[in-house]
């Protein structure tokens, strides 16, 4: 934990030697989610309510599932570019020292341009806990304390996977895309909004419904059934196959050489 | 005219080379259309007299949205052309007896249309066999059919206008970067790529129409199912050709301006 600390002070210099580039890529991440704000407040200007979820709810949800992921995001950055690790021989540095080969690739790169994207989630989440009327009570405040925690070991578990499988095949593969972006970009609505097939794919093969649509349910009180508060944790065991699949791909390992 | 067709050729199968990636973006795009549609399909069901375009056409749009990214994504910048603005080596290519302006025109062009040719073709296909309101269906008459082939090219061109006009600026800011993510945002949201044009609240909408923003995908893609016809896309059809002027002559004027400013310090 220490060791990590040195890391992230490292990388923070780092940054600031570039400050000009620093908060043009935030504004840029910025900018691109907010437009997607703007494309799902125009469509609230027409229409009232999706699926059943009013504008403010809709909001609380794409919050909190932008928040999941930007956490993800900025703290498991190492594992999106991990082909590029791999195809220039940095994981073959990262193998000969006596640490943990996932806590030096978690460390190897922290994403700190992504504040621009937290700060409008949290902005989102902000308006939509303040006017969606919730009943807030001890179990409540969990839930969502869960569902960032959940939230975050999911998408970094996919994370996990993406660069699992580029073992395999030595390159991202852009298909991955659809559960990392696709995920934010469509997890501004609620699941359930994507109709009874796409619930159940992510309930039961991603569990983005887990960290997202059922704890909403029970935040919102259209539920009352305790086992949506830990659903995000449970969420979390996902973790494991992608860990498994990592283990794999380790030992199947080549070094391309160079 | 020669060489620049022959520069347009010469990227066109370039860009053809890159089969494995194109097929990881056809499906990966399919998935997105998918999406795309269903949260559309729950916005009809929950008010369908709001809604202000045909279901059907709605689908059509999204599906061809896809299909045609390459031609009209907004973040598909050319960073080798950012870069060799950035490092000089633009130098190299004021040598060749050719207009700079043109032959970068000719290839994007290339990149953008060599790219839509290899994915278009596949998603169009599975779309086209999607039960009814989800899938892709045929130009309503023969005359949109025409109509969107023209305002097709007049769209691209218009695109591809904009995005020559973002790199000339880039020669007289240090860094692109920020005229590149401005440049991206705003023709991301404008150009209808998040929702289409009609979806958003009247009386923005009519200003949104006249910009030469709305003379991209947002024409041909609608010409299409016929959401767009009669007066109303003529006078697109107009704009698009007016906007095509503006922004091809524009840039052209400041790439002079912009070589004549560039000063080649050798080494």
């Amino acid at each position: 934990m220490k060791l990590y600390g040195k890391y992230l002070s490292i990388h923070i210099r780092s940054m600031m030697q570039y400050k000009a580039s620093f908060f043009l890529t935030a504004l840029g991440q910025f900018l691109t989610s907010f437009n997607v704000f703007l494309g799902v407040f125009f469509l609230f200007q027409r229409f009232h309510s999706v699926a059943g979820f009013s504008y403010q709810e809709v909001l609380l949800c794409f919050g909190i599932m932008l928040l999941e992921f930007s956490l993800a995001e900025a703290f498991a950055r190492g594992f999106d570019t991990f082909p590029t690790m791999l195809a220039n021989g940095e994981f073959d540095r990262i193998l000969v020292r006596p640490r943990n080969e996932i806590f030096q690739v978690l460390a190897s790169k922290v994403e700190f341009t992504r504040l621009g994207r937290v700060l409008q989630a949290v902005v989102m989440f902000v308006y939509g806990i303040a006017a969606s009327h919730i009943q807030w009570d001890f179990y409540k405040i969990l839930t969502v304390v869960f569902m960032l925690l959940g939230g975050s070991l999911v998408f970094t578990g996919i994370f996990l996977i993406y660069a699992a499988i580029s073992f395999f095949t030595l390159e991202g593969l852009e298909f991955m895309n659809v559960l990392t972006d696709g995920a934010r970009e469509y997890g501004k609505y609620p699941v359930s909004v994507y109709g009874k097939r796409v619930l159940q794919f992510c309930t039961f093969v991603v569990p983005y419904a887990l960290i997202q649509y059922y704890p909403l349910l029970y935040l919102l009180g259209r539920s009352e059934n305790p086992l949506y508060i830990v659903l995000p944790l449970i969420a979390g065991v996902f973790l494991l196959p992608c860990w498994l699949l990592w283990r794999l791909g380790v030992r199947h390992y080549k070094s391309t050489g160079s | 005219m020669g060489k620049y067709l022959a520069f347009f050729r010469l990227r066109f199968s370039m860009g053809l080379q890159y089969r494995a990636a194109a097929v990881a973006g056809i499906v990966t795009q399919f998935f997105w259309g998918a999406m795309e549609l269903l949260a559309f399909r729950a916005f009809y069901d929950a008010d369908p007299a709001a809604f202000p375009m045909a279901f059907q056409a709605t689908a059509s749009y999204v599906w061809m949205q896809q299909a045609f990214l390459a031609l009209f994504g907004a973040w598909f910048f050319e960073n080798e052309i950012f870069q060799s603005i950035r490092d000089g080596s633009v130098a190299y290519e004021l040598c060749r007896p050719t207009d700079l302006y043109a032959m970068w025109f000719a290839r994007s062009a290339a990149n953008r249309v060599s790219r839509a040719v290899l994915r278009c073709v596949p998603i169009l296909l599975v779309a086209a066999f999607l039960p009814a309101p989800y899938g892709m269906t045929l130009p309503a008459s023969p005359a949109a059919l025409l109509w969107w082939l023209v305002t097709m090219a007049l769209a691209v061109t218009v695109t591809v206008g904009y995005n020559m006009l973002v790199y000339f600026i880039t020669f007289f800011t240090v860094s692109p970067n920020g005229v590149r993510i401005v440049a991206v945002s705003l023709v991301e949201l404008l150009q209808g790529a998040i929702i289409p044009l009609p979806f958003f609240p009247d009386g923005l909408r009519q200003v949104l129409e006249l910009l030469p923003f709305a003379a991209m995908q947002n024409v041909p893609l609608r010409a299409w199912s016929g959401d767009l016809a009669g007066g109303a896309l003529y006078a697109a059809a107009g704009l698009q050709v007016f906007w095509a002027l503006v922004l091809v002559g524009g840039g052209w004027l400041l790439s002079q301006k912009a070589v004549k400013k560039t000063v080649v310090q050798g080494g």
